[in-house]
């Protein structure tokens, strides 16, 4: 049977179990475009930007863990993904992204639409592909989703040039498997390794365990649950790994670093051993790395070895599948009840993680996220931008369940939050899914209102609007003596170098419940704490998309903090 | 700050070499010297780098080299016997006077003559990096007209 380039692509796709390919068409990819007009299998939903098609791809990945899939065209089309895949890259999320690129003849040559997007991807991707012949399409595209699927997982980007998709072949099978001689991940952790891990868990007055996104890559929930619970060892998660260990568990004490948890922050300055499962010591984890954990050993599991020592000295490395190894470890791991330093741990921990004051005149952004945990019973899917209201989020939403955040912790994308959501919410159209953004954010994809309206995805959008670049601002608050340059989203009405001037705009700009009745997406507004709970179930109720803006107090500041460049133990409080 | 010489097997394809001089590039560092060529299998090369930086941060990116797709071995020869070679061609101001001398000077670097023009004579040596150096740094009065260096080579001595 004679079959087309763009042919073998939507039959691997469906051969590797893509049900939906999230993307935007343009000239060279047209081929492809053409064949999944007549496909039943694969699902195509037509974003209103490219980048939004990446995040959207990516939402789907992190809330499933199956690899997503993204599609666009050659040159700006690529370009445009860049942003999202450097989202997926920086937070290890699997996702193949298929670009078109001009003909293999044309290469290099400016054509028109032509952009080098193997050169462009190569430091953001796991692995790229530029395909030069249909000989070698099957081959690549099992290559493409066995590498982002496996070890650590990561986008990979395979680039086609349109004579490639056009060219017919009578000789094509999509290969079985795939061995690659470059590319063999450990995934068991060294016998002899766990077992002195757990001779340092016994070892151990004062442990803390340490889990990350790698706990929710590997599914190594129920293990880690297990560990904590034999050993009674407190557990502290980073933003990727929220949701690996429930938010509610008695021995949670939060996430650490900048906008952390007293307790964790505390705890791990004062503790003996750090069991870090799948975290990667970020610099917004650990603060002035010096003086990070200064009496703790470290035991430091992670399935890259690169990993490993990469920003703080490791004791004892275990390289592997963190589920793999924890299913070892708590075979050989030695009981431990709770003691003075569980008893200290809890103390810092107090009732609540976090506190806030909160005004009856005012909305306080936190009370919004708090009544979003209660509305939802905990049970939603939730998305971020990048900003304080990331940091609320992750502060005040107690994260049960793993693959339930979607948000940012690396690369730090505004913009990312409402095409996640989407994504999110087409893998799981029973969840309700929610994108918690701010008013600065949001508007750096707001075009996708256009794709959740005709296409009914229900993603609910709470926007807590406090007219400023709020994490911006807070900044020049406490370190640039107030002077908030550019941050005020009004144009000045809020900030002293405007007001009274021509540039001090009354009305803020968008309204945006006007703009999302443009786009036929229901929407509400709140504007004091009473309507807080009443809006909230007014939108949640919506069958469709709907929005809900919360003008919020707008000088609000996300405390706790560390300030950077300060170990963890010197903490701002409000 | 150390100098390294490391061996890097890869997968003969078009991607390998940015994929690789990128880590590099990407932390600011450059490399002093890097050849590349196929092996007895075509389709893998082996890349001999020369480089020089803080111990952490190479430490660092030969791990990060072992991550790369393309990469099927890393071999740093730090503390290990090996055999380093670089093979230099230098063009010198040269004439009927001096030629006499300057090929008694390369006699003694083992420096063969590849070429003489009336204005100039050009060796060819192979040797250890340090060798060239001071070959170099001799006839440098003489005035170098061009010099071409290859860049080290190097092999493990050990029997593997």
């Amino acid at each position: 049977m004679k079959l087309t380039g763009a042919q073998i692509l939507i039959d691997a796709l469906k051969k590797e179990g893509v049900k939906v390919i999230f993307g935007y068409p343009g000239g060279v990819v047209i081929p492809i475009f053409d064949v999944l007009y007549d496909t039943k299998e694969i699902d195509f939903v037509l974003t209103r930007h490219e980048q939004a098609a990446a995040h959207a791809a990516d939402g789907y990945a992190r809330a499933t863990g199956k690899v997503g899939v993204c599609l666009a065209t050659s040159g700006p089309g690529a370009t445009n993904l860049m942003t999202g895949i450097a989202t997926a890259y920086l937070d290890s999320i699997p996702m193949v992204a298929i670009t078109g690129q001009v003909s293999t003849s044309l290469l290099g040559t400016d054509a028109f639409q032509e952009a080098d997007v193997v050169g462009i991807s190569r430091p953001i991707t796991k692995h790229n592909f530029l395909v030069k012949s249909i000989d070698e399409l099957p081959l690549i595209l099992k290559q493409a989703f066995h590498i982002a699927s496996t070890g650590r997982p990561g986008p990979v980007l395979v680039d086609i040039p349109v004579d490639v998709s056009r060219a017919v072949t009578e000789d094509y099978s999509y290969p079985e498997t795939v061995s690659m001689r470059s590319y063999k991940p450990n995934t068991n952790g060294h016998i002899r390794q766990i077992q002195r891990a757990a001779e340092a868990i016994a070892k151990a007055k004062k442990p803390v365990i340490f889990a990350g996104g790698g706990v929710n890559h590997s599914g190594a929930y129920e293990e880690l649950l297990k560990l904590a619970e034999y050993t009674n060892i407190p557990v502290t998660t980073s933003l990727m790994g929220l949701g690996c260990f429930p938010g509610t568990h008695p021995l949670f004490i939060g996430m650490p670093g900048m906008h952390g948890a007293k307790a964790a922050n505390y705890a791990i300055q004062e503790c003996d051993l750090i069991i870090s499962i799948g975290a990667r010591f970020d610099d917004r984890v650990t603060g002035y790395v010096a003086e990070f954990a200064p009496e703790a050993d470290i035991i430091h599991m992670d399935i890259d070895p690169a990993a490993i020592s990469k920003i703080i000295k490791v004791d004892i490395p275990v390289v592997g599948d963190a589920r793999k190894i924890l299913v070892e470890l708590n075979k050989i791991v030695l009981p431990r009840n709770a003691d003075q330093w569980n008893e200290k741990v809890m103390k810092w921990k107090g009732v609540k993680l976090f506190s806030y004051t909160d005004s009856s005149e005012i909305i306080k952004p936190q009370a919004v996220v708090e009544a979003v945990y209660r509305e939802t019973g905990g049970n939603a899917i939730i998305a971020t931008e990048v900003g304080q209201h990331q940091m609320w989020t992750a502060q005040y939403y107690l994260f049960d369940k793993p693959r339930t955040l979607l948000t940012s912790g690396g690369l730090g994308t505004m913009g990312y939050g409402l095409p996640a959501a989407m994504g999110a919410a087409v893998a799981n159209p029973q969840v309700p899914v929610i994108d918690i953004a701010g008013d600065g954010s949001i508007q750096m994809n707001i075009q996708e209102l256009a794709t959740l309206s005709l296409n009914n995805i229900p993603v609910k959008i709470v926007i807590l609007n406090n007219s400023y670049l709020g994490m911006v601002r807070q900044w020049q608050e406490l370190f640039h003596n107030k002077r908030y340059s550019s941050t005020c989203l009004r144009g000045g009405t809020l900030c002293n170098k405007c007001v009274g001037t021509q540039k001090c705009q009354k009305q803020y700009v968008p309204d945006f419940v006007a703009l999302a009745k443009s786009y036929n997406i229901a929407a509400f507004r709140a504007e004091k704490p009473d309507q807080i709970s009443s809006v909230l179930k007014e939108g949640l109720a919506v069958k469709g998309p709907a929005l809900m803006e919360f003008i919020v107090a707008p000088e609000e500041n996300v405390f706790p903090m560390v300030p950077a460049g300060k170990p963890l133990d010197e903490i701002l409080e409000g | 700050m150390g100098i390294h010489t490391i061996s890097v097997l890869v997968e003969n394809n078009s991607g390998a070499l940015s994929r690789i001089s990128g880590l590099f590039s990407s932390r600011g560092y450059n490399i002093s010297s890097l050849t590349v060529a196929e092996t007895d299998d075509p389709t893998v090369s082996r890349m001999t780098i020369v480089v020089d930086g803080e111990e952490t941060i190479l430490e660092q990116i030969f791990k990060q080299l072992n991550r790369l797709i393309d990469v099927i071995k890393v071999i740093d020869f730090q503390g290990e016997p090996v055999v380093e070679r670089e093979m230099v061609l230098v063009k010198i101001d040269s004439n009927h006077s001096n030629r006499h001398e300057m090929v008694g000077l390369g006699t003694i670097f083992g420096a063969k003559v590849a070429s003489v023009a009336p204005s100039s004579i050009t060796f060819e040596m192979m040797g250890t990096r340090s060798i060239i150096n001071d070959f170099i740094n001799m006839i440098k009065p003489y005035g170098i007209k061009e010099i071409v260096r290859s860049g080290t080579i190097a092999i493990g001595q050990s029997r593997k």
